[in-house]
């Protein structure tokens, strides 16, 4: 039964099969048991949603271990090592904490939108995560939409971090919740013009088949992805920086604003509403860098040629701790934005670079994608980019000063 | 179900919210409080409120012995105690007329300098904090002051709560092998701060939020009694060092650092050089050290008795002008004692310097100024 | 940023690509991250319970008692004289004298409490003291269930014997031991020359008694 529930299309030894598991045994199980065909498909989706579930929460754990050891290590310490080996059992000890802890609800708040924020947090962030492919035979959910879905669920998210900061009826979630409704917005923006050009070069808006069309390499090693394109470079970045600001990551994390406003919207909550909001941000956070990793970093396919042994959802989750970890190492190092130079990084700057990224996409496509194309398409994005870059000198950028010395 | 919005109160002001800032907040260095009214983000209003950590410091010290207030003047400034022990030995040392050995006053010197670049350090750790910089700064900030602050324990006994000067002189001689553990921090902390500077200085994020915020012009810098690196940063040559000389600030070779437009950034930069010439005042202080006494053979130690008169004496502390104000009746406990914090001074003139700005700037502003609770409330 | 740069005179803005700095802060924490796994400057971080920072022997906390010999209460050196009570700048010193039943001063506390609670550690105590008998203590793991009895020392819990300030810190210790020996063999000598004067005294007495006795006895026998 084992075996063939694997099913799988290559070898045995190649452990494409494994995540898609769970799915496999459940509708084979309701399948001997006699079940309908909606009900056993029906039984399949709901174990590969729990799959990803299992998978994601177990990663947002560990996660929550190593953001603080990183953190830590870049801040030379130590960080947590007391619970368990190397501190593997901390996500423990905080859970059991946060379980724990007194849950107190201010009394000038709104009771059920307080109550419902928390729980609502996390779910976009799960829906979405259903859409990504994680290897070459495992979607938990391939829909020919996938994107538009993402982006449709991704914005529910605002929703929730408002019903918090209202609901809270306190000033800070207040500020909290107002800043992060402009900032999501805005973000927003960028966000999906900088995926619209892997549209229209993919000329589909499923995720498998995006990550299908950047198999290959070029001169023989350089992967096809669609970072290592003109448009996609730029693209790639914008949507990096978007992505830093639509999951609250500092540099742009305002809506938490510690130094500023205690925690913004997550001020009034504490206990294991508290640790919700945390594991929505940081399912949020998966979940976004899935999507980058799905668009511009050629999602499961490896990145050197001869290497496509290894099973192709470790790529995947490999190239999502080496994003995460970007995420962490500006973490630790920038300060952050005020609001108004957030507002005008995102209308100023990357919105102009993201619209760009669309006329790039077209003559890319339509130049061959060759030798021409790369000719065409650099000074197209150049030339705008030294263009920002004078007015960023000319008219934004924090002057260099000089300072003298008295003479007695 | 009807929903509430936060205080939205009052008729013509229906748009304003009033924020209480403290005292209990992540980065009101302590239990400062801002009664904050503000448009959107931009503040209207600021009230500070303060007092929440105050210890009736000078009525205590008018009712014990001139000793007994040594210690106690540690915890004034708790980051720079040692500064704070000068300035008060200092004061009882003209109001009585005590002489300084030679040897104490270099150790005066060396350490007043190492407690300001303990000092700086730590403003540039808090102030990266106040901007929102996970910690990094500021822990790269303390990793280097424990180095000092180990010399401080190996020669005073404790890292902050020093006590360690006394009228003519200073209590303990440095123990053997100090001074060249000093000289080796001393040629360790150029490297380290061109290692912050790096960090922070061409940081476009720093740049944007600290350049232009802020700022105030000279006059009323001046009229506000505003002292220290904030004066400096807007181009004020006003250093006691050289302004007022006490101790033997005037033998050394050293360079007044000065700003030019005195928002936040020019701050940052200001105790950046200013630190680079601690070293210098170091490397000096530390090659002319002369063997001999480290407190005066007459020095009292009981029963010290000032005679009648009063006195105020100041030093340049790292947050500025530091000053205590004696009058004695010749009885052993002063008469009056009173304390001219500088931190307290350079906040009077917090809201000039916020209105109009964002509540994420009356952080930045705030952290800018330098404030210790300890000194600010006494 | 060197300092000749510094000082020249409002040089134009710099001209930047936008993101340097960034990069270059990046570089500086990406630095520290990957030292921090094999440079000990880096990382200096001590794990507390198991391992301790060497303590310096200058280093202070909360004030003890000195005792000369084995018994605590017998080599005392403090006399009661309360200067550090008076001296004591948050006045967290108690001090009761000793009295025989005849009201005379034995010249030891009675009762002689410091509440850690209050004390600050300033050290002053142990400057005025003018028997060396009250120290600072170098032990710093005190933490205690008991607010008030457990932060309130008495003399079971003040006096250390002098081996101990010995061990903790030496240079001071040998100071004092030598300046009490001298003192003490000064004290000796003096006493023994007094004894010895006295027993001159007292010999000279008899002799001269003595004299007069024989002389009366010869005048008797006259």
């Amino acid at each position: 039964m084992m075996l063939a529930a694997i099913q799988t299309d290559e070898s045995l030894w190649s452990l494409e099969w494994l995540p898609r598991l769970p799915q496999r045994l459940v509708e084979m199980l309701l399948h001997k048991l006699g079940a309908s065909e909606w009900f056993v498909d029906f039984g399949g989706l709901l174990a590969a949603a729990v799959t990803v579930v299992a998978v994601f929460l177990g990663a947002f754990a560990l996660l929550s271990l190593i953001e603080r050891k990183t953190l830590a290590r870049v801040q030379n310490r130590i960080g947590p090592n007391r619970a368990g080996w190397f501190g593997i059992l901390q996500p423990v000890a905080d859970g059991i904490k946060m379980l724990t802890k007194e849950d107190i609800v201010p009394a000038r708040a709104e009771k059920l939108l307080h109550l419902l924020a928390p729980i609502l947090i996390g779910l976009p962030a799960i829906l979405a995560l259903g859409v990504i492919p994680y290897g070459r035979e495992w979607t938990p959910v391939s829909l020919d939409l996938g994107l538009l879905f993402f982006f449709s669920i991704g914005a529910l998210t605002e929703v929730s971090v408002f019903m918090a900061g209202w609901a809270s009826g306190s000033k800070f979630p207040m500020l909290g919740a107002m800043r992060a409704i402009s900032q999501m917005v805005s973000y927003e923006l960028p966000l999906l013009l900088s995926a619209l050009g892997v549209v229209m070069v993919t000329g589909s808006l499923s995720l498998p088949e995006i990550v299908a069309r950047q198999e290959g390499y070029h001169l023989g090693f350089l992967p096809a992805w669609n970072l290592l394109t003109p448009w996609g470079l730029v693209g790639g970045l914008v949507f990096f920086i978007a992505a830093l600001a639509e999951s609250n990551r500092s540099p742009f994390d305002l809506p938490e604003g510690e130094s500023e406003i205690v925690a913004g919207h997550m001020t009034e909550y504490s206990g294991f509403k508290y640790a919700l909001f945390f594991m929505g941000e940081y399912l949020g956070l998966f979940a976004i860098s899935g999507l980058g990793i799905t668009l511009f970093l050629g999602g499961w396919q490896a990145p050197l040629p001869g290497l496509e042994f290894v099973p192709s959802w470790i790529w995947f989750f490999g190239k999502l701790a080496l994003v995460i970890f970007l995420f962490l190492w500006i973490r630790a190092t920038f300060p952050r934005l005020r609001i108004d130079q957030l507002m005008r990084f995102a209308w100023l700057c990357l919105i102009p670079m993201a619209l760009l990224t669309l006329p790039a996409a077209a003559i890319w496509h339509f130049t061959g994608r060759g030798f021409l194309s790369w000719v065409v398409t650099v000074p197209l994005l150049m030339i705008p980019w030294g263009i920002l870059t004078v007015i960023f000198n000319k008219r934004l950028a924090p002057a260099t000063r000089t300072y003298r010395f008295a003479d007695s | 179900m009807i929903c509430r919005a936060p205080t939205l109160e009052g008729s013509d002001e229906d748009q304003l919210l009033r924020v209480s800032l403290g005292p209990q907040h992540p980065s009101t260095h302590g239990v400062f409080r801002m009664n904050v009214v503000l448009d959107g983000e931009t503040v209207v209003r600021l009230k500070p409120v303060f007092g929440y950590l105050h210890r009736n410091h000078e009525k205590i010290a008018e009712g014990t012995s001139y000793l007994a207030s040594m210690p106690y003047t540690d915890r004034l400034d708790y980051i720079c105690p040692l500064s704070n022990n000068w300035a008060y030995a200092l004061a009882v040392e003209r109001l009585a007329g005590v002489e300084v050995p030679e040897r104490a006053e270099y150790m005066r010197v060396i350490l007043a300098e190492l407690t300001r670049l303990i000092n700086h350090t730590a403003f540039l750790g808090f102030i990266l904090g106040d901007m929102g910089a996970w910690g990094s700064a500021l822990m790269y900030a303390f990793r280097e002051r424990e180095k000092i602050l180990d010399l401080f324990e190996d020669l005073t006994g404790a890292r902050m709560m020093a006590n360690f000067m006394r009228f003519g002189g200073c209590r303990n001689d440095l123990p053997t092998g100090w001074a060249e553990r000093v000289s080796v921090i001393v040629n360790d902390y150029g490297p380290f701060l061109d290692e912050m500077e790096k960090f922070l200085v061409g940081n476009e994020i720093l740049l944007s939020r600290s350049q232009d915020v802020g700022q105030l012009p000279k006059e009323q810098l001046l009229n506000g009694g505003i002292t220290g690196p904030m004066l400096r940063a807007a181009g004020v040559n006003y250093d006691l060092r050289k302004a007022d000389p006490y101790g033997i600030y005037e033998r050394f070779e050293f360079r007044i650092p000065l700003g030019e437009k005195g928002d936040c950034y020019d701050r940052i930069m200001i105790r950046f050089l200013e630190m680079r010439e601690s070293l210098k005042i170091l490397r000096q202080a530390l090659a002319q050290l002369p063997e001999g006494d480290y407190i005066h053979p007459k020095a009292k130690l009981r029963n010290f008795k000032a005679p009648v008169g009063e006195v105020y004496s100041r030093i340049e502390g790292p947050k500025g002008e530091l000053g205590f104000y004696l009058i004695s009746d010749g009885a052993t406990n002063p008469y009056r004692y009173r304390v001219r914090p500088p931190s307290f001074v350079n906040l009077t003139l917090l809201e000039d310097m916020c209105l109009g700005l964002d509540l994420a700037d009356v952080i930045i502003i705030l952290g800018s100024i330098d404030i210790v609770l300890g000194e600010v409330d006494r | 940023m060197n300092q000749d740069k510094m000082e020249t005179p409002a040089a134009p803005a710099r001209w930047t690509w936008p993101g340097l700095g960034l990069l270059q802060g990046l570089a500086v924490s990406g630095k520290n991250f990957v030292q921090s796994f094999y440079k000990k400057e880096r990382m200096t971080t001590v794990q507390y319970p198991e391992e301790r920072a060497p303590i310096s022997p200058n280093f202070r906390n909360f004030p003890f008692l000195c005792y000369d010999g084995d018994d605590p209460k017998a080599g005392l050196r403090c006399t009661a004289c309360t200067i550090c009570e008076k001296e004591c700048p948050p006045q967290c010193i108690y001090i009761v004298l000793d009295r025989d039943e005849n009201g005379k001063s034995l010249k030891r506390p009675k009762v002689f409490d410091i509440d850690i609670s209050v004390c600050m550690n300033c050290g002053i105590c142990a400057e005025v003291c003018p028997f060396d008998s009250i120290y600072m203590d170098g032990e710093y793991e005190l933490s205690t269930d008991d607010r008030f009895g457990g932060l309130m020392l008495g003399l079971d819990r003040l006096s250390k014997s002098a081996d101990y300030h010995m061990k903790l810190r030496p240079e001071q210790a040998t100071e004092v031991m030598e300046r009490r020996k001298a003192e003490e063999e000064k004290k000796a000598a003096a006493a023994a020359a007094k004894a010895a004067k006295a027993k001159a005294d007292q010999e000279a007495k008899e002799k001269a008694a003595a004299e007069a006795g024989a002389s009366g006895e010869k005048g008797d026998e006259a």
